[in-house]
């Protein structure tokens, strides 16, 4: 019983993770890439404007980022509830 | 040493590579064919399947469609690597953990339904055949310009090469020689990309070149400014125009996203991984080497762009595009630096016609009523032509008449005119004279438009077959082990013996590559809407399915197979109503433009509205039917925790 009550917790915590991570995702390429677009025309990264270079460029760096990012955590949340392999 | 006798040796040298390799690692039991034995470490994981991923189209294609979309092509740089943001969160490490070799097999058990099964089979091979024509196309298309044999030769000469690796090394030998592929065709993009980006910006690293200034003029203009202002110059659209669709752009993004995520061939990589803490790494590392050639992508195409806009007009390179007269006809002929016009003419992925007679050829966009004019022109000489002996001659030469007095109005318009208050007949132009500039030529000419060595050229052609053979190889894995393990194994045959299976499924590879280049020398019309058609099925189908039977405990197997189905037949069926039925040519009964597609959604973005109707089906009949049983409760919860994943578990 005690094992279910950790995997109860420890599923909790992953859908807590995935859920910032998804926001995160949505937001540096569907918003930043492409609704926020016009609305940040004004901003510049080196020769492009910002939606432009994050729908080019920048979506993918912060998506690499994000994959490690939760690799390492769930490592961590893995051995906190004692279901690592 | 000619061109020809270097690419011969660099393709001959990689090729001799790969056989090496597959010999090396040549598969000895199912375990090591369909999964190669659990045993591969996440880097080298990665590397194979970033060389799987990325295609023929993501080599070749990719930076021309860029080049010529614009910011509007963007989709496909975030769609194809979000999708592993998606890979790694919502399903590589539950897949993984559930331990077997095939996305239906997770179907079947998750669902506990053979017809569950089998209708992901279903899903999975129209998925995947639809992609693997498309390769078996690249290899012949790319064999034919660099080997100089006909597309035919180059095909069978390509299935040979992937039949001699694939069939006998399984997914084994595939993941070794993806990894040798994945070096080949990264060095041959970014070098030339290095130098060009060297060129044209000052920077050696493409990714801030294309967003630095422009060096030819000193480097006061940033050179995304100085190719929007040659571009419009010449009556395109600027090249970081905003899209004209934000919605639709949207959901073809979406569908690219969830499309890759739910490619059975790039799922199945992550079952070769020893433990679950790698398959999330794993996915991390295959974006790293997707992003080597993806973030330089965009600078190939904008810098591509230019440079093929200022080789026609000397003038761009320093000041206006229309400064200095266009490239002349006698200089084509005669500088050896512009040779590359002339050969790639020959492959008929250029062409050019001097229609004012002026010995130069000029380069612009029409504007639409030009472009019409001038099509319907053609179209009255073509029937014309083509009448026969006793037709209205006469009729018909007053319809040339008529069209050619139409485009002459329209030439003389001066609202259609390139600059203001001027005609094109005032420029004493007839219209655009290079006729035809295919996408894919950005890529496999770049080397020789920015004047680079031989054996980079050489190299290009090497890397553009590895792309090619290692995304074949990769679906035909996924193929065959959907016929011996799914289907064979799974509903026809279940007692079939370890070594009864492995030879099952190398004839199923067989007969894949087979009905695989049969298909390949006279494409069906659907090989060509690969983006459409297994993207959008992809997302509409096997992603929800797998990401319902992970993260919902309740879904059933009445509500999977209903969903599935809803998913397939809404998204095929939006398809062939502005494509045609199975994709013949007139059987559309809606045209395929943005004004007739409905709320704006193009056939390439209904994936995503496919999905939702999948997911909305799927748990309306689930709360219909009985819950799934206790053993796939526990299956369920299993799967949710990483400990205790065995390795190979064969049955």
């Amino acid at each position: 019983m005690a094992d279910k009550m950790s995997s109860n917790a420890y599923w909790a915590a992953n859908i807590r993770v995935i859920t910032i991570s998804m926001v995160i995702w949505f937001v540096c390429s569907f918003g930043l890439g492409i609704l926020l677009r016009p609305a940040l025309s004004g901003i510049h990264i080196g020769g492009a404007d910002i939606g432009f270079w994050f729908a080019q460029n920048g979506a993918i760096y912060v998506f690499l980022v994000l994959i490690f990012a939760y690799a390492a955590k769930m490592n961590k949340l893995d051995k906190e509830h004692g279901v690592e392999e | 040493m000619d061109q020809f006798t270097l690419n011969l040796l660099v393709i001959g040298a990689s090729f001799a590579l790969y056989f090496g390799i597959a010999f090396w690692a040549r598969a000895a039991s199912t375990s090591e064919f369909y999964a190669a034995g659990q045993g591969v470490g996440p880097v080298v994981n990665g590397m194979a399947t970033a060389a799987d991923w990325m295609s023929a189209a993501s080599f070749i294609s990719m930076a021309g469609l860029i080049a010529f979309g614009g910011y509007n092509n963007s989709v496909f740089l975030m769609g194809w690597t979000g999708g592993y943001v998606l890979l790694a969160l919502l399903l590589a490490p539950y897949l993984r953990k559930f331990g077997k070799f095939t996305v239906p097999e997770f179907v079947g058990d998750r669902f506990y339904s053979t017809s569950a099964r089998m209708v992901a089979v279903i899903c999975l091979l129209v998925i995947s055949i639809t992609y693997v024509i498309g390769q078996m196309v690249g290899v012949g298309v790319t064999f034919a310009r660099f080997l100089e044999v006909s597309t035919t030769t180059g095909l069978l000469i390509g299935s040979a090469v992937v039949f001699a690796y694939a069939v006998f090394g399984g997914m084994k030998g595939i993941t070794y020689t993806q990894v040798a592929q994945y070096v080949v065709l990264i060095i041959a993009y970014t070098i030339p990309a290095l130098f060009i980006s060297l060129q044209l910006t000052g920077n050696i690293l493409p990714q801030l070149g294309f967003i630095g200034s422009y060096a030819p003029t000193g480097g006061d203009v940033a050179f995304l400014d100085k190719l929007d202002q040659v571009v419009t110059e010449l009556g395109f659209a600027a090249y970081t125009a905003d899209t004209t669709n934000m919605f639709n752009m949207f959901l073809v993004t979406m569908s690219l996203m969830i499309g890759t995520a739910g490619l059975p061939h790039v799922i199945i990589r992550f079952f070769t991984v020893p433990k679950v803490s790698d398959a999330r790494l794993s996915a991390g590392w295959a974006l790293v080497f997707i992003a080597l050639l993806y973030t330089v992508a965009p600078a190939v195409g904008s810098m591509a762009r230019l440079n093929i806009t200022t080789t026609f007009w000397p003038g761009a390179v320093t000041g206006s595009a229309l400064s200095a007269p266009a490239v002349s006809l006698q200089e084509i002929e005669t500088n050896p630096e512009l040779a590359w016009v002339n050969n790639w003419q020959k492959t008929g992925l250029l062409a050019y016609t001097d229609k004012n007679g002026d010995g130069l050829i000029q380069y612009f966009n029409e504007k639409k009523p030009v472009a019409d004019a001038g099509k319907a022109l053609a179209d009255a000489n073509k029937a014309l032509a083509e009448a026969p002996a006793d037709a209205d001659k006469a009729a018909l030469e007053a319809k040339v008449a008529e069209a050619q007095a139409a485009l002459d109005a329209a030439l003389a318009d001066p609202a259609n005119g390139l600059v203001e208050g001027q005609s094109l007949t005032d420029m004493g132009l007839k219209g655009n004279e290079l006729t035809t500039v295919n996408n894919d030529i950005m890529v496999l000419a770049n080397p020789e438009i920015a004047k680079l060595p031989g054996w980079v050229i050489a190299l290009v052609a090497a890397g553009g077959l590895a792309a090619a053979l290692s995304t074949a190889a990769g679906l035909l894995l996924a193929i065959s082990s959907a016929i011996s393990h799914d289907l064979i194994k799974g509903a026809l045959k279940p007692d079939i013996s370890e070594k009864g299976e492995l030879l099952a499924a190398r004839i199923s590879m067989a007969f894949a590559i087979v009905l695989a280049t049969w298909l390949g020398l006279d494409p069906p019309g659907f090989a060509a809407q690969v983006v459409a058609l297994a993207f959008g099925l992809a997302a509409a189908t096997i992603f929800p399915v797998l990401m319902m039977g992970i993260f919902s405990t309740r879904v059933t197997k009445e509500g999977a197979i209903a969903g599935m189905l809803v998913g397939l037949i809404s998204t095929a069926v939006y398809i062939f109503l502005y494509l045609g039925w199975f994709f013949i040519p007139g059987t559309n009964m809606l045209p395929n433009t943005p004004d007739a597609h409905f709320l704006g959604i193009s056939p390439a973005g209904f994936g995503p509205v496919g999905a939702l109707l999948n997911f909305a089906v799927a748990y309306i009949v689930s709360g219909m039917t009985k819950a799934p049983p206790q053993d796939v409760q526990d299956l369920i919860q299993s799967i949710r925790v990483p400990k205790g994943a065995g390795a190979a578990q064969a049955h």
